[in-house]
């Protein structure tokens, strides 16, 4: 049965207070004060103009990305959760998410976004060692990192943290200790990601240089199987390539994403799918916070780009996205994005080795051992 | 009618090895005559194809003439043929340098004399052309030009005392090399009064123009409206224009005995004309043709296929324009059983296999894969038929074969003498016999008789390798030989792959074996299973790779905003796997089937 993907709003919240060495995320450090109240009013203009567009659609999702939305203050949240209330109907059991940085200062804005509707907040904690979390460039150590989630599990309903993995020297027996730490800490949810070196970063750069070295794809598969196992032991399976929940705890907003559902992207740098009478158009906005301001004051929205993809962009964006999910994908639904079917002859290849299986002849999902190597099986159902 | 001496032209090549500055003298002569406008010049102004300019040869023969000024008040009209310096190209050194009385010959005037220059040298001296002796880069710091001067003495026979010294790059000595041409080289003679005799020296296909013939004219006149006989293929033209070449066409009214010029027919291709082939007026045939030229031979085979099979009809044309413009590449249709349709192709060498792939891909459009080279192998069978081996696919069955025979080559390389020792065990492990050993200076000369086949894929990789890049390297066929040759399979994931077997000698097998397994191993990216790599001859497994299974390819994060990203990347993933061919359930990259006989050691 094919999953009903919700209807989610994306807002992008471009500021930090400093830039991770390895994050190529859209986002910019001010270091002078940032008029929210202006940025709150473009917000609403172009929530304004999406609206327009998506009538009668009723919204699962809410989700304040960045950038580091906990350095907005909590007036311009609820500013922007009245926009999208004033815009489209809200689900009953609407998801709010918001990303925050552990530190001391933020969480004391915590009840104030409790307050404008948020349910739901994800903590950037990234490791539970002091040494490592400046090697990560993280303004905050561990113990301000363990009052965070102390207050945040107090304020909001629901609670996910991040940590990032394969770090330099990180060794299996490490990960694991400091993995169930977590698990100890976390509510029923936890984002685990392979620290990848991106382009355009400091890391990037060490990386290049031989003055930063990653574990090999040798050992990142030893860790993914110490964090898929430990995971599995706790009761918190992955639902996805790097996010872990108890049966029930999903993100909803991501489950947005990886569902191929429709999404609408505001704030600089946001992207959105929304369906239309001729197929998903896919949307971004200009990146530069300043420039985007501008554009959504004259133009009524910072779109730099929207287009209708075509039936193949659709189907590969379905594999893309869907076949990161344990549930898999739906084969009709593929058929009916792409116009075509998947090529029997490398289903079946993929299927004796084991990296894809079929589940009663209408889903397909990668396998455990298909996680370890999902890009290159996507790769090969696309071609 | 009498011959006469054409004092006011002088027809010569530039003869030098690879790197020594022969384009980059064409260019300043060109240059300092005034012949191209200064905003139409450009490096290497004689190479017109993408791919010379960026490789920095000379493929393709160019010619262009120049008008001088001499210091003793006459005007002279200088036709410069410029020539390749690749071994592979060694024809077109020949014929070029039939057309012409004169040479420079182009040294560096610190690396003194290379096996190139040894080889064109001695091809200048066989057609008895006056030489002279230039060194080049005399303003570098390195620059020896009196030990350089008696090494050309004592190598080439040469008197380099008036060795004319130069720096092509900043100009300086280019007047003394325009006055040394007018001053030290002969003039042609030829006899405007006698009926026309001229030289095809080459011909190519120009978009515009159709085929276009370059000429030297020995006696007469060739003109517009001219019917002109080809003497050797008895076919019978009527000329539409004449011109010379500066470089770009200049419309003449006529050629006279002595110059260098071009003409237009209505030749419909340029496999109808024949290089050396003897031009002459139809209506008054000349007596007596020149003695022309052995055609250039392909010497290296190789099969070309399109990455995708609905591509074949576009390559078969594609190849087709290509040979209007090169008669030395050949190619039949081949079919392979890993490969689908495709063509079996001859070339001239290594550079110029690469050179023809370069040009498809580039010039068409078209994604190839090519297979190992061979070279010609001839074969007497049981049954006293006779046959030549161009695909060790097309291999008979041994139990037919009486006896194998393989190409040989002699060459000569010159390299300092600190690298003599890895040249000589390079040329031993490549089953060589050494012929002579002698020094000049510092400087090594070795000539070794080699087996083609061992030279043909890397060897020249090799010699550059070992040596730092100082060795250089030419080479003649000689002879064929009989030798103890297999055919080795290699097996990937099991199946046997056609377009990977190769003839090696049985004391190569199980060292080259391993080499093209452990290569294989490295171009061939991890699939989700571990595939075993083998080479076999016959049934007999002689090197075992083994490439593990991929263990970590996904991406950590992928959220609303990375879709696109990721599609475009899923894009490029998908272009990749289009230039990879699937054997069974493998897929091998198509650089693969001609990196795997790339030897380390």
């Amino acid at each position: 049965m094919t999953q009903d993907p919700g209807f989610g709003i994306y807002i992008h919240w471009p500021f930090c207070a400093a830039k991770c060495p390895y994050c190529d995320f859209n986002s910019h450090v001010r270091h002078q004060a940032i008029d929210q109240e202006r940025f709150a009013r473009a917000f609403a203009t172009e929530l304004a103009h999406f609206a327009s567009q998506t009538r009668g659609r009723e919204v699962t999702s809410i989700f304040f990305g960045g950038g580091t939305p906990s350095l907005m203050k909590p007036q311009t949240v609820e500013a922007i959760l009245g926009s999208v209330a004033k815009n489209w109907t809200l689900s009953d059991t609407v998801e709010i998410s918001m990303e925050a940085n552990p530190s001391s200062v933020e969480a004391e804005r915590f009840r104030g976004y409790r307050a404008a509707g948020v349910n739901r907040v994800s903590l950037g904690v990234q490791a539970l060692n002091d040494e490592e979390l400046r090697f990560l460039g993280r303004l905050h150590d561990v113990d301000t990192a363990l009052r965070a989630i102390e207050m945040a599990r107090e304020t909001f309903p629901r609670l996910s943290f991040d940590l990032i993995y394969a770090r330099p020297g990180q060794s299996p027996e490490a990960w694991r200790a400091e993995l169930e730490r977590a698990i100890a800490l976390a509510a029923d949810h936890l984002s685990l990601y392979q620290l990848t070196i991106e382009h355009d970063t400091p890391f990037f750069k060490l990386h290049e240089a031989g003055k930063l070295v990653v574990p090999d794809p040798d050992a990142a598969a030893d860790l993914y199987e110490v964090t898929l196992s430990t995971c599995e032991a706790h009761g918190m399976p992955a639902y996805e390539i790097s996010n872990h929940a108890a049966p029930g705890a999903e993100c909803q907003h991501n489950l947005v994403y990886w569902r191929y559902g429709d999404y609408v992207g505001v704030g600089p740098g946001a992207h959105g799918r929304l369906t239309g009478g001729n197929g998903k158009r896919a949307t971004a906005t200009e990146l530069y916070p300043e420039t985007w301001l501008q554009k959504v004051e004259a133009q009524g929205h910072g779109m730099i780009e929207d287009q209708v993809l075509t039936m193949e962009e659709q189907g590969d964006e379905y594999l893309i996205m869907g076949l990161r999910l344990a549930e898999g994908v739906d084969l009709a639904r593929y058929e009916r994005l792409s116009g075509r079917r998947l090529d029997p002859r490398r289903l079946a290849d993929l299927v004796s080795h084991g990296m894809v299986e079929r589940m009663d002849g209408t889903r397909v999902r990668a396998t455990r051992d298909g996680f370890f190597v999902l890009d290159a099986v996507v790769a090969d159902l696309a071609a | 009618m009498t011959t006469q001496k054409l004092d006011h032209i002088r027809n010569f090549s530039i003869v030098a090895h690879i790197d020594h500055g022969k384009s980059t003298l064409a260019d300043r002569l060109i240059q300092s005559t005034g012949t191209v406008a200064a905003r139409e010049m450009k490096e290497q102004v004689l190479d017109s194809m993408d791919i010379e300019r960026e490789r920095g040869i000379t493929i393709k023969a160019q010619t262009v003439r120049l008008i001088y000024n001499a210091k003793d008040g006459k005007q002279y009209f200088l036709n410069l043929i410029d020539t390749p310096g690749h071994v592979d190209f060694a024809y077109e050194v020949s014929r070029s340098l039939a057309a012409c009385e004169g040479s420079l010959l182009v040294v560096d005037a610190s690396q003194g004399v290379e096996a190139q220059t040894l080889a064109n040298v001695y091809q200048a001296l066989d057609n008895d052309h006056e030489i002279v002796p230039v060194l080049n880069k005399i303003d570098l710091p390195a620059a020896e030009p009196d030990r350089i001067k008696q090494q050309i003495e004592d190598v080439i026979g040469l008197d380099a005392s008036d060795a004319v010294m130069i720096s092509a790059k900043t100009g300086l000595g280019i007047e003394d090399v325009l006055e040394a041409i007018v001053h030290r080289l002969p003039p042609p003679e030829g006899d405007p009064d006698a009926t026309l005799k001229a030289m095809l020296v080459d011909s190519w296909y120009d978009a515009y123009l159709g085929v276009m013939v370059l000429v030297r004219i020995i006696d007469g006149s060739l003109k517009k409206g001219q019917r002109i006989r080809m003497m050797r293929t008895g076919a019978v033209y009527d000329v539409d224009r004449v011109g010379v070449m500066t470089p770009k066409l200049l419309v003449k009214e006529e050629l006279l005995p002595g110059e260098i010029g071009v003409f237009t027919a209505s030749i419909k291709e340029v496999a109808d004309t024949r290089v050396g082939d003897t031009i002459t007026d139809d209506r008054k045939p000349c007596a007596q043709a020149l003695p022309g030229f052995k055609p250039a031979q392909p010497v290296v085979f190789c099969g070309l296929f399109p990455v995708d099979a609905a591509d074949f009809e576009d390559l078969r044309s594609a190849m087709g324009k290509l040979r209007l413009n090169d008669a030395s590449f050949s190619f039949e249709m081949e079919t392979s059983a890993a490969l689908g349709f495709g063509f079996r192709c001859g070339f001239l060498g290594l550079l110029h296999l690469e050179i023809i792939q370069e040009r498809l891909e580039r010039e068409f459009d078209l994604d190839l894969i090519a297979t190992a080279p061979s070279v010609v192998y001839e074969m007497s069978l049981t049954d006293g038929t006779e046959i030549e081996l161009h695909n060790p696919a097309d291999m008979p069955d041994v139990v037919k074969i009486e006896e194998i025979r393989e190409p040989w080559i002699r060459a000569t390389v010159m390299t300092p003498d600190e690298y003599l020792g890895a040249i000589l065990k390079l040329c031993q492990d490549r089953r060589g016999i050494q012929v002579d050993l002698s020094y000049v200076g510092s400087r090594a000369m070795v000539v070794y008789d080699l087996p083609l086949n061992e030279v043909v894929f890397d060897f020249y990789d090799r010699l550059k390798s070992v040596s730092k890049g100082y060795a250089s390297f030419d080479y003649h066929l000689t002879d064929y030989r009989a030798g103890d040759l297999v055919r080795m399979s290699i097996l990937v994931n099991d199946e046997p792959v056609d377009a990977l077997s190769v003839l090696v000698h049985r004391s190569q097998a199980e060292r080259r074996g391993r080499a093209m397994c452990e290569k294989l191993k490295e171009l061939i990216p991890r699939h989700m299973f571990k595939i075993p790599i083998q080479a076999a001859i016959g049934a007999k497994v002689i090197a075992r790779e083994t490439l593990s299974a991929l263990r970590k390819d996904v991406t950590a994060k992928c959220y609303g905003g990375d879709a696109t990203r990721k599609r475009k990347l899923l894009d490029k993933q998908k272009e990749g796997k289009k230039r990879m061919r699937q054997f069974g359930k493998v897929e091998i990259p198509q650089e693969a089937f001609i990196q795997a006989l790339k030897m380390e050691d």
